[in-house]
């Protein structure tokens, strides 16, 4: 990967003084991830280029990233990828390397020049871009004009049209410290991977070279997650630069979504009433990050509370919310498994009162009736909680709203989801009572669909059969 | 120049980190300051283990019994110092986080000296035998982590840049703030108040005390501790507050907080924001008639405050709520929320007041608390308790209890000023029904499961790995009925110097020699196809399919799935599959031949970009794509200085050969790249016949497998391909060679190379039953487009195998015998565990690339 950097002007050799290096020398220096070398590839009276190209090691890459030891998502990715061929953030570390003293605003020879904007042009053969027109969005509005031209994934697969690299031509009048600044800062930002880990230190270099240009820029935001990455970050840039201008309200799905947590806690709350214990045992089966139970955790009526989840990562955010770790009290009463309704799992046997909610439509349509048969006929608690989305209601939002969540795999009409619930009643010994949650439409129905199922007692399992 | 000596004002008890390069001056420090079994030295315990310690392979097992030690020191409240370079945040994190579990203070003492100073003492100690450099390593590492170490949880951080510094440096032992055990007593402990000034007053007068100009105090020097909520709720918080900060003045009383007083201490900081609940709006409504000055010293005086108090050589303990051993003269917020709230687990009752559990029924301690906060009609002694909140407020008493006679005296309210709050009910844990385990059950699979199996005794599943291998089938798999079998991993060859000397990592003649090692006469070398690997379970017909598989089935004559257990087709391209596939198994006479009416067969699928398009595209596309555009402004850019005569020559050539591995990257990568428009672009290799209905093919040879699955391909070869084989006689060199040429030739032309397998399909006990040797453009995909760089080659040579090969044995095994269960007809939940046992020895740490 490379930077080239054109100086027009007369005499353009100055380019040698505001960067410190003498233009008939080649300059090479070792950096932790490979080496750079500067040199002069032209030399003319009024048009001087210099060119810094570094040399990125692969193999000690990704040793150092087999040491950081991250999950990423394809398990090749430590060691097969882009990052030694694009200008990201091996190229800012490299320029400021390279250039620290311009970068500072100093020429021991030329200082008038050095404050001076002068005509430069930059080429990047390989910039990594998270999307079209972005680097256009980040130059153009300090001033450049940006010439980004996407590099097709293959020639041969135009169908491939994604624009992950670009490569890019700035020329602007500038000062070179301010040119310098502007790539430091967005080539890593247009990036948003950065090869070393992001911390606190990160936001006073940021704020060192950006003061004057980014808190007024028009893609301020962007910039500063490419940046950063991480959010806690940016907002603790964003509250000293900036104050948030206006929280939106809520989405209606949002809305729903908190709507429904606490109908269903009440409704758990009904039936443990109805039990009349000292003590309820309630399971929250697919609990993610613990909505519902830490507003179960709120009645003291519910002990123990389980929830269980199929995914590690959840759990760990609910225990999280809850302060499992740090509250032994609570920990006392609240377990969290990882499990899965595909099994059956003893250790769901037995409880008073469970809920299954917004579950059932993230299943496959062939494995509802195992599901169904493990929760009904497996853990089979004394009282059921289900809610699910009401796809009537989905015209409410607009006719092209399609399912509500890309991970959805069905969601059902009223009909339908009475339909399932008057099988598990025909097939196991619970009677159910259908009603619905949240904002209601006059042909459509509420939002969300909830069904009640309570086991049947003996007497009652005996009539039924009988009847 | 003269710096006055630092004077370090330790906190004790506390978890001392000493932190500071190698030859810091650590550990004479150490010395000087701390008891010998005070100071946990890693070079100590590197020593115990291992005899040396400078011996870095010893280091995970001394922090272990370090941190041991540490441990069980902190539980009993001993000072500890951990000597150690702590140069690293991730060691400073475990070092805090083993303080908080035990609610103490982490403090850090650096010694960070300059690097000169380092160096030259390094020289001086000839025992040390590792280079300068990791002194000036560790240095840098410390410097880069001292700007951030106030985030990091330590509570105080003292640095000594100089050897004189740190010889000068004086050091003060202070105890922790709860931490009064010097005062003996006598004592009178004093319930909630909550404001009721007149009975105070009362209560005070009969235990002896005379009010003189300084307010309250007691002729023969007994102290009043009050034990929280003095305000709110009663009728002059204003007065109690002015009466009791008085004698705390005055040395004649001491008091903790309650949780009113805490409530209003944040009140006056948060100053006039926000509503407050309507006792605490009456008690601020009060103050705020009062002279700024008395505001003022309400506020020093609530804040100065300690959560409890540890006394008379710690034969008490005063707190609010109360406090469990373990918490005492400890200082954290756990410990702080505790002593003020109490026993409280979230649960809130009808107003949303959190319910507070009866933490005194499990006391064990051996001091004496003494606490409040929940009213109690009379003096409630449980265990080494004693409640003293009688309730005066709600028209019960105020009362003292005499230290350390025992007795308690008592004074009845004037008034009901609050209505009393409803009584606490006692809650427990109902132990859960125990139910008859079904055959297979997750909860046992989670807390003990070794899998039987015929051929390799009991394979145990790493605990770990089970819920994330429960996680991933249950997201993507196909109902556990049809899954009986996951494809198992295969390891590589080994790497060679005379492989390499050839410019090749991986080479036939490495997976000869392991088979002729371990006596294997005849192998079989199959072509390793460029495809997904994929899982055909195949029914004569529906009819079949509904006795064998019952309802998982339905309605279809089988199932394709992936290496992890995933459905490879949707709907209406499995239909077309399987339709085909079962006319030409039909068509083959497979059905009678082998006398069944279903076939599980272990196959690769093509095209490759069939399923994995998105990875090529997003992953070896991008990195071909930004490796060319890359390299070529390299090129250019190199070139024009070459030809001004700059000395880039080396360089230019250096970036061009880049450049080139990057051209061949991208064609090893375009192999696999077919477009597939249809179903009728798919087509199985299969290499295995894995189960049949009560019959597995495992004593048959490989040839056996590949000839009965060739007349697939004789009945329909658009469907299915043949897989390519070659036979090498391993005590022959003619043939081992011809063996050789013929993977040179499939891999000349970027093919993916071949797997070498013991003619017989179950191979002698203990050796692998396959081993891949990849071509050499297919592993750039693998390695990166310039692995071949002989700098780079020489990288990889040492890569180890072991515990891919071990993974191999035990999920080949786990292979066979989930496929005898379900060859003999066995119900699901005893073959299905099989696979998931397969996929959880997945799960573990391993080099993707092996």
């Amino acid at each position: 990967m490379l930077l080239r950097l054109t100086l027009h002007y007369s005499p353009a050799t100055d380019l040698g003084y505001l960067l410190h290096k003498h233009p008939d020398r080649t300059f090479t220096r070792t950096l932790s991830f490979g080496q750079s070398q500067l040199f002069f590839p032209h030399i003319a009276p009024d048009r001087c280029t210099a060119v810094l190209q570094l040399e990125v090691d692969p193999v000690a890459l990704s040793r150092q990233v087999e040491r950081g030891a991250s999950a990423t998502t394809a398990p090749l990715e430590p060691y097969v990828n882009d990052r030694p061929y694009v200008s990201g953030s091996f190229m800012a570390v490299a320029l400021k390397d390279a250039f620290g003293t311009a970068m500072s605003g100093r020429s021991k020879e030329r200082p008038e020049l050095a404050a001076q904007a002068l005509d430069f042009d930059v080429e990047l053969p390989a910039v990594a871009v998270r999307g079209e027109g972005q680097a256009e969005e980040f130059f153009g509005p300090l001033g450049y004009a940006v010439t980004a031209t996407p590099i097709p994934l293959d020639p041969d697969y135009p169908e491939w049209d994604e624009v992950s690299y670009v490569s890019l031509r700035l020329r602007s009048t500038v000062r070179l410290q301010d040119l310098l600044a502007h790539l430091y800062v967005l080539l890593p930002a247009l990036d948003g991977r950065k090869h070393y880990f992001v911390n606190e230190a990160e936001i006073e270099k940021l704020e060192r070279y950006t003061a004057d240009w980014l808190p007024t820029h028009p893609a301020r935001e962007a910039i500063l997650r490419g940046y950063l990455r991480f959010a806690p970050l940016v907002g603790q840039v964003r509250e000293g630069w900036w104050a948030e201008e206006g929280t939106a309200a809520p989405e209606p799905v949002e809305r729903a979504h908190v709507g429904r947590l606490d109908a269903v806690a009440e409704q758990l709350q009904a039936l443990a009433a109805e039990a009349g214990q000292p003590n309820v045992s309630v399971l929250d089966l697919g609990c993610g990050e613990g909505e519902l139970l830490w507003r179960l955790v709120r009645s003291s009526v519910f002990r123990p509370i389980v929830g269980m989840d199929l995914s590690a990562q959840s759990l760990r955010r609910a225990a999280e919310r809850l302060h499992l770790h740090e509250r032994p009290e609570v920990a006392a009463r609240v377990t969290l498994w990882q499990g899965s309704l595909t099994y059956p799992d003893s250790r769901l046997h037995g409880f008073d009162l469970a809920a299954l909610v917004e579950v059932i439509e993230h299943l496959e349509p062939h494995r509802l009736p195992a599901v169904t048969a493990q929760v009904f006929g497996g853990v089979a608690p004394r009282a059921l909680v289900v809610t699910t989305p009401n796809a009537e209601y989905n015209q409410v939002f607009g006719a092209e709203a399609g399912l509500r969540h890309s991970d959805h795999r069905f969601e059902w009409t009223r009909a339908e989801f009475a339909a399932w619930v008057h099988e598990i009643e025909r097939r196991y010994p619970y009677r159910a009572a259908i009603s619905g949650v949240g904002a209601e439409h006059p042909d459509h129905g509420h939002i969300t669909q909830m069904a009640v199922f309570r086991r049947r007692t003996e007497t009652e399992h005996a009539q039924g059969d009988t009847a | 120049m003269i710096t006055t000596p630092t004077t370090i004002q330790l906190p004790a008890p506390a978890l001392v980190l000493l932190m500071g390069a190698s030859s810091a001056g650590k550990s004479s420090f150490a010395a000087r300051h701390f008891k010998p079994t005070e100071v946990l030295s890693s070079d100590h315990f590197r020593a115990l283990v291992s005899d040396d310690e400078t011996d870095g392979s010893a280091t995970a097992d001394a922090f272990e019994l370090l941190y041991a030690l540490a441990d069980k020191r902190l539980a009993r409240g001993l000072l500890t110092v951990i000597d150690a370079t702590h140069v690293r945040a991730a060691d400073r994190k475990r070092a805090i986080a083993l303080a908080r579990a035990h609610d103490l203070l982490a403090v850090g003492i650096v010694l960070d000296l300059p690097l000169e100073e380092l160096l030259a003492r390094h020289a001086e100690r000839r025992e040390r035998d590792f280079a300068a450099k990791v002194i000036q390593r560790q240095q840098g590492e410390l410097r880069r982590g001292l700007r951030g170490l106030a985030g990091e949880g330590l509570r105080h951080v003292w640095t000594l840049r100089s050897e004189a510094e740190a010889e000068a440096a004086q050091l003060e032992r202070t105890p922790l703030f709860p931490d009064r055990r010097e005062l003996r007593g006598p004592f009178d402990f004093i319930g909630d108040v909550h404001g009721c000034r007149e009975e105070l007053e009362t209560l005070l007068e009969s235990l002896g005390y005379l009010r003189g100009e300084a307010g309250y105090a007691h002729p023969e020097g007994r102290r009043a501790v009050f034990v929280g909520d003095l305000i709110d709720r009663g009728p002059d918080s204003v007065g109690v507050l002015q009466l009791v900060m008085d004698m705390v003045q005055g040395g004649a009383a001491l008091a903790v907080p309650g949780n009113h007083d805490d409530k209003l201490a944040q009140a006056l900081k948060a100053r006039g924001t926000g509503q407050w609940p309507a006792d605490l709006g009456a008690t601020l409504e009060q103050l705020s008639a009062q002279p700024a000055e008395f505001q003022g010293a309400v506020r020093g005086f609530l804040s100065g405050m300690v959560s409890h108090l540890v006394l008379d050589e710690g034969r008490v303990v005063v707190a609010h709520a109360g406090l469990p051993e373990r918490y005492q003269g400890r200082a954290s917020a756990r410990v702080r929320s505790f002593a003020l709230y109490g026993d409280v687990d979230g649960s809130v009752d009808a107003a949303g007041l959190p319910l507070r559990r009866d933490w005194a029924a499990e006391y064990d301690g051996a001091a004496l608390v003494v606490y409040g906060h929940t009213p109690v009609a009379g003096v409630r002694r449980v265990r080494n308790t004693v409640n003293i909140d009688t309730g005066c407020v709600f028209g019960g008493s105020l009362t003292a209890l005499r230290y350390p006679e025992g007795e308690t005296v008592s004074v009845p309210a004037a008034a009901i000023y609050a209505a009393p709050p409803a009584s606490m009910t006692q809650l427990a844990v109902a132990p859960t029904e125990a139910q008859p385990a079904a055959l297979f059950d997750l909860a046992t699979f989670f807390s003990s499961y070794t899998l039987d199996t015929r051929a390799g005794g009991q394979i145990r599943v790493p605990a770990a790995s089970r819920p994330d291998a429960v996680s991933v089938y249950s997201m993507h798999g196909v109902d556990p009925r049809l899954c009986a079998y996951l494809p198992p991993t295969m390891s590589p060859v080994a790497t060679s110097p005379q492989a390499l000397e050839l410019g090749l990592l991986e080479h036939p003649a490495q997976a000869f020699n392991y088979f002729r090692k371990h006596g294997v006469e005849t192998v079989i070398c199959q072509e390793k196809h460029m495809g997904s690997r994929a899982v055909l379970l195949l029914c004569r017909d529906e009819a079949a399919a509904q006795r064998r598989f019952g309802d998982a089935l339905a309605g279809t004559l089988g199932t394709v799935y992936t290496r992890t257990g995933q459905r490879f087709f949707a709907s209406d391209w499995e239909h077309d599959v399987l339709t085909r596939t079962a006319q030409a198994a039909t068509q083959a006479g497979l059905w009678d031949s082998l006398s069944t009416d279903w076939l599980l067969l272990d196959t690769e699928l093509l095209p490759w970009s069939l399923k994995a398009e998105e990875l090529i595209r997003e992953q070896y596309a991008a990195v071909g794509a930004a490796g060319l555009a890359g390299l070529s402004g390299s090129t250019a850019a190199l070139a024009e200085g070459v030809a001004r005569g700059l000395p880039l020559k080396e360089v230019l050539e250096r970036t061009q050969e880049r450049l080139s591995h990057l051209e061949h990257y991208r064609a090893a990568y375009r192999r696999y790249v077919r477009r597939s428009e249809g179903p009728q672009d798919v087509q199985f290799r299969p290499f295995h016949l894995l189960a049949a209905e009560g019959q597995t093919f495992f004593e048959q040879s490989h040839l056996w497998h590949l000839q009965k699955l060739a007349e697939l391909s004789g009945a329909d070869p658009q469907l299915f391909g043949k897989t390519a084989y070659q036979l090498a006689d391993l005590s022959d060199p003619s043939s081992v060679a011809a063996a050789t040429g013929w993977w040179t030739a499939l891999t000349a032309g970027g093919g993916e190379g071949m797997v070498v397998k013991p003619l017989d399909f179950l191979p002698p006990r203990g050796v692998q039953p396959a081993l891949k040797v990849r071509g050499p453009e297919y592993l750039r995909m693998i390695y990166g487009p310039e692995y071949t760089r002989p700098s780079n080659l020489i990288r990889l040579l040492e890569r180890a195998l072991k515990g891919k090969r071990t993974r191999a044995l035990q999920e080949f095994r786990l292979g066979l015998e989930g496929l005898e269960r379900l060859a003999a007809g066995d119900r699901y939940d005893n073959y299905h565990p099989y696979a998931l046992g397969v996929l959880a020895l997945e799960q573990g740490r391993m080099d993707a690339r092996l």
